[in-house]
This record gives C-alpha cells, structure tokens and sequence, in this order.
C-alpha cells in the first residue's frame, strides 16, 4: 500500500500530543468566540470567561450546543469574531426568504481549510501529475470552491466544470485524460448509464479516482461504482459550517474516514439526552471547529447520524475515523447533493393561489439520479378548460420552487380530492429511492 | 376496418384555422368529424374527411405540414352509458385509446365517433367480437 | 487607488522598453517550447533573432480561432499538462471546444490584472464584492474571484442566476461592488422593482460589467435605475478571461494592461495596422504568460484605440466600447454563440435537417432570450401532441447542453422563416443594446 502525506508530523501526531494540540486550539478559539456577541453571552451563562476556564477537554462538556437555527439567530454579524476587513469570503445559504445563514472566513482561515483538504487529496494518493475534473457546483455552495483550492495547492490540473451537461463532462473526460473526479455517488451512476448514448465506456477514459460525497450512500454502492468504472473511490464529509468539505477524508485503506482532530472536535452524542457517548456508539455527530476564527463555532450539531472507530487505522494517521453517515436526525433530504426540508417546498406551494391545500412530495430515482415530483391538486374554481393555463401554471409553479431550492421538479396536477388529505398524519413524503 | 384521419401542424397564430378549413372549402372536401390539442406554442388540428388522400395533396402543395393515421370509427348508441359501455369492453381487454372526438353530424340513430388507439388492428379486433360496429372508408366517403 | 502603480503609471518610453524586452523573451520562449509555434515562425519565415524590439511584432504572423481548434486540446501550449493547474473551457464554433490552461504563475497574473480592474473601477480595501458572473468552466466568475481575493477584498461567490436570491444577498450583506452582465444588471433592477424594492436605495455602488457588448444608453439607464457608476470590462478567454482591460472612472475608455498583454489594431481584411482612432480589429500578444502564451491573437472584436494620456494617471492604451465582430458570433447573457452550434444540434437529432432560425430579443430590460424556430415538416410531424412535445424538448435540451444557457424552441409551419435569395436567414437580433 502506497502511503502518502501532506503533513507527515500532524497526520501521525501521537494522541497524547494531538489532544494536547486540541486544547490549545481550543482555547485559542475560546478567545474569538468570547468577542462575539453570541457566545460572549453564551459562555458567560455557562461559567467560561475566558480561556483559562478551559482546564482541559472535559471542559468542552461544559459549553452548550450550537445549532442551526443560533446560526440563524446570530445573524448578521452575532457570530463574527474580526473586523469585516479581515473577512475575505462569505458562504451563504441564503435563500430567497427567510433569516439566511452565513459562514466568514479570513484569509488565514481559508488557508488553513485549503491544508486540511490538500491532506484528504494526498491521503488518497493524487498528486500533481492529476488532472482533477471537478464536478460539485461552484459558488455559495462550499462542495466546488472547496476542493478546487485544495487540488490547485497540491499541484493538481483542476478543471472547474461544477455539475450538470453530462455529454460535456464525458467529452473534458476524454479529451483531457481527467485521472480524478469530485462527484456525488447518484451523478456517477448517472453518467455511466449514459455513456452508450455517447458511445463512450469507461475503458476509453483515464479514470483512477474519485472522491465522492455530498450524499449518504452504502457500501455497496461504492463497491458497485467501483466495478463499473474500474475505479478507486474514496468518501469525503464536510459541511459548510465546518468550512465546507474535507473535514474528513479516506485513506488509501477506504475504511471509513479519517476526522483531521486537529482542525476539528469530534463529539458523538445522544441527539435526545445530549449525553457523550463512547467510542464505537452510533448518535449525532458534533463538530468544533478549531481552524476558523472569523466565525467560531463550539460544538455545533450537525443532525448526521455516524459512530467513530476506536481502533487505529494501518495508515499511520492518528486521527479516528468515523463512519459513513447513516441517518439523519431530521425530515432533511438531499436530492442529488442539494439539501431540502419538506417545509421548502410547502411554503411555495401556499403561496401560489392556482393549487389547493393538499401536496404530495414524489422521490424516485431514474438513470442514477434523484428525481423530484411535486403531486398538487389544483384549485377548482381556478379550473378553466384551458389545456395552455395548465401549462403555464406547471412551469410557474416549478420556476417558483427551483428559486428556492434550487433544483427542478416535475409537476403534477391532480384534481381536488386526489391527494392524501392535510389533516392528521398525511405522508407528504414519498421516497421511492431504492438504494443505488 | 380503419379509416383515415388527416392531422395538421398549426401555429396559434390568428386565422391560421379559418386559411386551413377555407383550403378544404374550396376544394369540396367536407370535414366530417374534427378536434384541435392545443400547446402552449402550437397545436394539432385532426380531422376525418371524405376525400382524406386529396385533402393531404392539397395541403402538401399549400406548404402545410400534414400527416395521415389511422384511426376507428365507432357506432355508439346514443343513450345514457353508451359510451361507457364500448370503453369498458375496450378496457377489459386492455386496449389504450390515445384519444377520441365525435362526428359532427348524426348520421343515424347512433352516434358516431372516433378512435384513435396505439394499436388499431387490434382494437377493432376486439370491437368487433364484442358486436360494436365500425364504420368504414366507404361508409365515410358515402355519408 | 492603482494596484500597481509602478507598472500601470510608467512612462511610455519605459513601457515600451518592457514590452520589447518581454517579447523578445516570449517569441524565444515559445519557439523552443511549442512545436507547433515553432513549425507556424519557421513557415513564416521568422526566426526569434529577427525580433529585437516591439516595433518588429508585424514580423510574426497572426494566430486565429481556427489555430486554437485544430491544435486541441495541448497543441498551442508551451507547457505539459503536468504544470498546468487550471483549465478553462468554452464551446467553439462547432466540434472542438476553446481550451486554456494556467500554470500557478499564469493564476498570479490573472489575480493581479484582476485587482488592476477593481481598482480601476474605484473598489478601496475593506470593500465587499457580489461576484454575479457564472463559476466554473466560464472564465468571468473565477476571474473575479482571484482579482478580489488578491486586492483581499470580501468576496460573496453567489454565481450566476437566481435574481431572487442575488437581491436578498444585496439586502443581506450590502456588497458595495457588483460583477456581472450589464443585461443581467438590468434585469435585476426591474426584478427588484416587482419585489417592492427601490433600486437607488440598493448597496450596489459600483458596478464592473462585461462578457457581452453594451451601449452609452444603456450605462446611463443603469446607472440611473441603481443610482451608481457602470464600468465596462473586458477580456477573453484565449487571452486570459476578463482582465485584459477595464474603464476607470472617469468612463473615458478602457485602460488596456498592455506590459503584458500588447494590444493592435488592424484592417480585418489586410491585417495592416490602421491608423491611430480608427476602427480595426483588436490583436493581442499576451507577453507574459506561461501555459499558453499567444503571439498576435485575433480577437475578432472592432475597437478603435488612443495612446493619450488619461486624467487617471494610467498610462496604458485605452480602447473604446466593442463596435461590432468580424465573424458571425452573438453573445448572448456573456455566452458566445455562433449559429453554426445550433445547426451541427439539429443534424444530430434523427431526421431532422430543418430550416431553423435564432431570434434573440431583450424584452423591456429582461434578459436576452434565445428562441429557436424549427420548420416542422412531414418527416418529423406527428398527431400526437406529446411527441411533438418530447421533439420540442430534445431539441432544446441538446441546444442548451452545448451552449448552457437556457433556450426556447418554438416549432413552425413550413415557409415561416423569412428567407433571402432562397437562404434563410438565420440569425433575428431584435436588442437594442
């Protein structure tokens, strides 16, 4: 096995000395976060006012959960802990109402990021002579932006594609010799069912890795897209509070994904009691992240469902691998990579005044890909015969919801009185995904 | 026994109906039975004729974008349930109607209308054991 | 403020001794690293001794599109993949796509004239950034990214699209500073009136707009509807991507950064410079870069240019607004679009050889939309409207896979396509830009 490293000395840190590591940084960050208005607050409740309240690790229990909706709370500025002119990035999940959430970064903090991500990219044994295709989509989202500055540090021929227009992809693939790509699992199934239609199959192209994330998946569909391709994947996490990918990353062992504790506190909790639980347990992820000061975050939860390995890895690297995520603590689904809360779609239903109460969200899979059907019943005394107005409401309904939440839908029009009625347990829900 | 509809690709444009029925007029084609799906940026005018291979020469040299198929013809009786009686006996045999629209003018106690299936031979197969009459080229031209 | 003063501000007797000595340095360069450079110098006849100075350019021959096409993908590059770090992609004129690559030298660069253009455009240290033009594959949305984080500017990666979404990012965090699309500037404005909100009141002071061709009219118009000022910038991606040249405020033409990329203006039809003001092509050398480096690349866009001096200080060339093309290219929401694209869409679609037509409409200051008219005849007509529909539909989706932008087909009648001398006419543009 071809064991590689970005930073030898960190990646391999004895635990004594990594935990050590964390606490420093811990307190370092206890700093930032007491200058701001939020956690200044927070922590004072909570008997810490200032770094030195931190004796050690155990006292991390002591500080209360983040969560999501704080984010929200402390906005705009609640949760920035340095001059605006120090932030050089904002990440944001604004959508097109509502308190948005946002992520501020420094140019030390990106730095920092951009080291953690090129550890995941060496760990899997690119290097520079790759050519990196990258097709998470670029912008607010963090998936794009992400990797694209870690594969530049580590030398690697980045081609910025983001997602979608799978006949381009295939033909940058083939013209560019790509070795790497960055993708979401249902995409890569995607384009492999439709490589005949190009008359190209995976033997015509250069492909050696990938690194997939953005969605949960088994492995079994890692085995899978493994055998189609001819291919070594490699699962990689992140969100965007924690910065954005890479806050763990697999090994050339691909046996789960190694937490960089360095950058990142790792907790797994109870997600009803709040409780510690011991390694090898599975419960909600919690994440302190220890690398970015402009907008510090304690124990943020992150709502993912996974356990860590107590045991340490072949590779060398000291820091524990956690599993793949498993579930979810919430109704959140992730259509091809994008995040959705049931609660989206309703909210731009109710406002369009051409459909009834009553809706029905549809997921299948087709070709590899998710897709979304939205059931709505339409509003009859709005019903004039036009077979044109029908049309047209379709489209303004699904331009409606792609503003929102950012992906397309198909729409379905049901006539009154088809559709699950809205009182009691209605399953709005349907998911007809069967696993990849 | 199927007969032969005649299908025309229409803009919504303003007149463009009235140009294409005036075409037939002229000509002495007379429109027996007719329906228009409509889109939001074009539509299709179907329509059973008495002369259907001289009504597409007549729009081919007129430039129009014209299309022959196959449709049925059915006689139903023109009672309560009628219709309903000839679709089950389609249904349970399994036979998808694509769509249907009725004659313009009574011919006899019945009424009469057509089908259009995605498999005719078939359906008029069916039909016909059932005893449900279908109407022929030669009835449509004689009408 | 001027991000590289020594540089921007030099004397025009010292920025001509640069120029020459880096194309001295460049022509040398490319012969010994690029085979097919040296193979087009040698035919020519020219050999990296007979350039001594930049007066001896007009020795070198020209290098088109078409040279861009037939050496894909590495052919014109002076470096191996192995160095590149980046590569950028559009769609050619049909078949092979216009491929550049950056070495990490080649990204400094862009991040530096990048940061010439937002200063340029009066954005000071501390500002924030809506950078509104597309990520990815397209050159304008890194291009911005890079000049913004080296002036170390905030910058909001809200890409492209998503009006609705872009109005709350405005509202949410009061970005000073707006990069995208004139056309796209509009629209917003008139999305923003249709929410309630009063434009002049927005953030948005400044605006640095390009990747598409725009008039005197319609900066006034924008400046009047958010109540800012409008620059104009400019760039390719053969050259570099946007950062080739930019308007500073005094809106008196574009400061072209010619110590690296050495501008001509020449008769499209001789290729002989023309005089000084007058209308020609526009021809760059770029002397400075690395991956791939290009000696007199024809830009196909009509400019005229002066080497006056600018009340700003700068010293660099100024070039006016784009004035037309010398190909049949149409730029559309910043996508280069040649008819040729939709044609080669239409023959790959079984049986269909039809008459087609682009008719490309800015209606009331919304964006410009691509409506693509297909002569429906007998081959592919059918009386069933959801085949005519799913025809409607793979048309439209072929087209906007190889053009990625978001397109309407509308099927005709036979004969409805206005045709002159028995051809028809292909290309409707009813802007009035």
């Amino acid at each position: 096995m071809d064991i590689r490293f970005w930073n030898q000395e960190i990646e391999t840190l004895a635990q004594k000395d990594l935990r050590q590591l964390q606490l420093t940084r811990l307190r370092e960050l206890i700093g930032y976060a007491m200058k701001t208005p939020f956690y200044h607050k927070r922590l004072k409740k909570a008997g810490i006012s200032s770094p030195e309240d931190i004796q050690d690790l155990e006292d991390l229990q002591k500080i209360p959960f983040t969560v999501k909706d704080d984010l929200r709370q402390a906005f705009p500025k609640g949760l920035l802990a340095v001059d605006m002119e120090q932030v050089v990035r904002i990440h944001s999940s604004s959508g097109t109402t509502g308190i948005p959430t946002v992520i501020y970064y420094t140019a030390k903090d990106l730095d920092r990021w951009t080291d953690l991500l090129a550890r995941g990219i060496v760990a899997t044994g690119a290097g520079p002579a790759d050519v990196f295709q990258n097709m998470m989509s670029y912008g607010l989202f963090t998936g794009g932006l992400g990797l694209h500055y870690g594969a530049e540090r580590v030398g690697l021929t980045v081609i910025p594609v983001g997602g979608g227009n799978t006949q381009r992809q295939l033909q940058l693939m083939r013209d560019f010799k790509t070795s790497v790509l960055h993708i979401t699992p249902s995409y890569l199934l995607h384009i492999h069912q439709r490589m005949p239609e190009f008359r190209i199959s995976p033997a015509d192209l250069n492909l050696k890795k990938a690194w997939m994330g953005a969605e949960p998946h088994s492995e079994n569909t890692r085995l899978k897209l493994q055998e189609l391709y001819g291919i070594d994947i490699y699962n990689s996490y992140g969100l965007s509070e924690m910065n954005g990918p890479g806050v763990a990353f697999e090994c050339a062992y691909k046996k789960d994904l190694h937490v960089w504790e360095d950058g990142y506190i790792i907790e797994i909790i109870d997600p009803a009691t709040g409780k510690v639980l011991p390694e090898g347990q599975e419960g909600e992820v919690v994440f302190t992240n220890l690398i970015r000061h402009a907008m510090p975050l304690l124990r943020y939860r992150t709502r993912d469902l996974a356990f860590l390995h107590p045991e340490p890895c072949p590779c060398g690297r000291t820091g524990r691998r956690m599993s793949r995520i498993t579930g979810r603590t919430d109704d959140m689904m992730i259509i091809n990579g994008v995040n959705v809360f049931p609660s989206q779609i309703e909210e731009i239903l109710m406002s369009i005044p051409e459909v009834g109460n009553n809706y029905q969200i549809h997921l299948t899979r087709k070709e590899g890909l998710d897709r979304l059907a939205v059931k709505v019943e339409i509003y009859s005394k709005l019903f004039t015969g036009d077979l044109s107005q029908l049309d047209a409401l379709k489209a303004k309904i699904n331009d409606k919801l792609r503003a929102s939440i950012t992906i397309n839908s198909r729409i379905e029009l049901h006539e009154p009185g088809a559709l699950p009625a809205f009182e009691g347990k209605a399953k709005r829900v349907v998911d007809e995904r069967d696993k990849l | 026994m199927k007969i032969k509809q005649i299908s025309v690709f229409l803009e919504n444009r303003k007149g463009r109906l009235y140009e294409i029925c005036s075409l037939l007029g002229e000509a002495g084609i007379n429109i027996r039975a007719l329906t228009i799906a409509e889109t939001e940026t074009f539509g299709v005018l179907r329509m059973v004729v008495d002369k259907p291979a001289q009504a597409a020469e007549l729009f081919r040299k007129h430039h129009v974008t014209v299309n022959q198929t196959d449709v049925v013809a059915v006689e139903v009786p023109d009672t309560p349930g009628g219709l309903a009686n000839v679709l089950k006996i389609l249904s349970d045999q399994n036979v998808n109607v694509e769509y249907m629209y009725g004659f313009v003018k009574k011919f006899s106690e019945k009424a009469l209308l057509v089908f259009r299936f995605d498999d005719p031979a078939r359906a008029h197969q069916v039909l016909m054991a059932a005893g449900v009459t279908v109407i022929g080229e030669k009835d449509i031209t004689g009408l | 403020m001027i991000w590289n003063e020594a540089i921007e501000t030099m004397p025009l007797e010292d920025l001509k001794n640069l120029q020459s000595e880096r194309l001295v340095k460049l022509v040398r360069y490319i012969y010994e690293r690029c085979p097919v450079y040296k193979q087009k110098l040698d035919k020519a006849g020219v050999s990296p001794g007979d350039i001594q100075g930049i007066e001896d350019i007009t020795k070198l021959p020209f290098t088109t599109k078409l040279d861009m096409r037939d050496h894909y993908p590495y052919g014109l590059f002076s470096r191996p993949q192995s160095d590149l770090v980046e590569i950028h992609v559009s769609s050619g004129t049909t078949g092979n796509p216009t491929l550049v690559g950056y070495t990490r030298d080649d990204l400094k660069l862009w991040g530096d004239v990048m940061a010439r253009v937002l200063c340029c455009a009066g954005a000071k240290p501390g500002d924030f950034v809506q950078n509104a033009y597309g990520y990815g594959l397209f050159t304008g949305g890194l291009g911005f990214h890079y000049g913004a984080l080296e002036m170390g500017l905030t910058i909001i990666p809200a890409s492209s699209g998503q009006t609705k979404r872009q109005l709350k990012i405005m509202q949410d965090f009061k970005p000073r500073i707006l990069a995208c699309t004139p056309s796209y500037c509009l629209y917003m404005a008139e999305e923003a009136k249709e929410l309630g909100l009063d434009p002049r009141q927005g953030s948005w002071k400044i605006g640095i707009f390009g990747a598409e061709p725009w008039s005197e009219p319609m900066r006034n118009e924008i400046e009047q509807a958010w109540d800012m000022l409008a620059t104009d910038v400019y760039g390719l991606s053969e050259i570099i991507g946007p950062g080739v040249s930019q308007e500073c405020t005094y809106k008196d033409g574009l400061h072209l950064f010619s110590d690296v990329f050495y501008p001509e203006i020449i008769d499209p039809d001789s290729g002989v410079p023309v005089p000084e003001g007058s209308n020609g092509e526009l021809v760059i050398t770029t002397l400075t870069k690395q991956a791939i480096p290009l000696l007199r690349y024809r830009t196909r866009d009509i400019v005229s240019m002066t080497s006056q001096p600018c009340r700003c200080g700068r010293t660099s060339p100024r070039t006016s607004k784009i004035k037309g093309r010398t190909d049949d290219m149409i730029i559309v929401r910043g996508i280069n679009v040649f008819p040729s694209q939709i044609e080669h869409v239409l023959l790959g679609i079984e049986g269909i050889h039809p008459h087609y037509q682009l008719v490309i409409d800015r209606k009331a200051h919304k964006l410009d939309e691509v409506e693509i008219m297909v002569e429906v005849d007998e081959k592919i007509f059918s009386d069933e409207i959801k085949r005519m529909s799913a025809l409607e539909q793979k048309i439209r989706k072929e087209i906007e896979a190889i053009l990625s932008i978001g397109v309407s087909v509308k099927l005709v009648e036979p004969k409805t396509i206005q045709r002159s001398e028995g051809k028809a006419k292909r290309v409707v543009d009813k802007r009035s830009i």
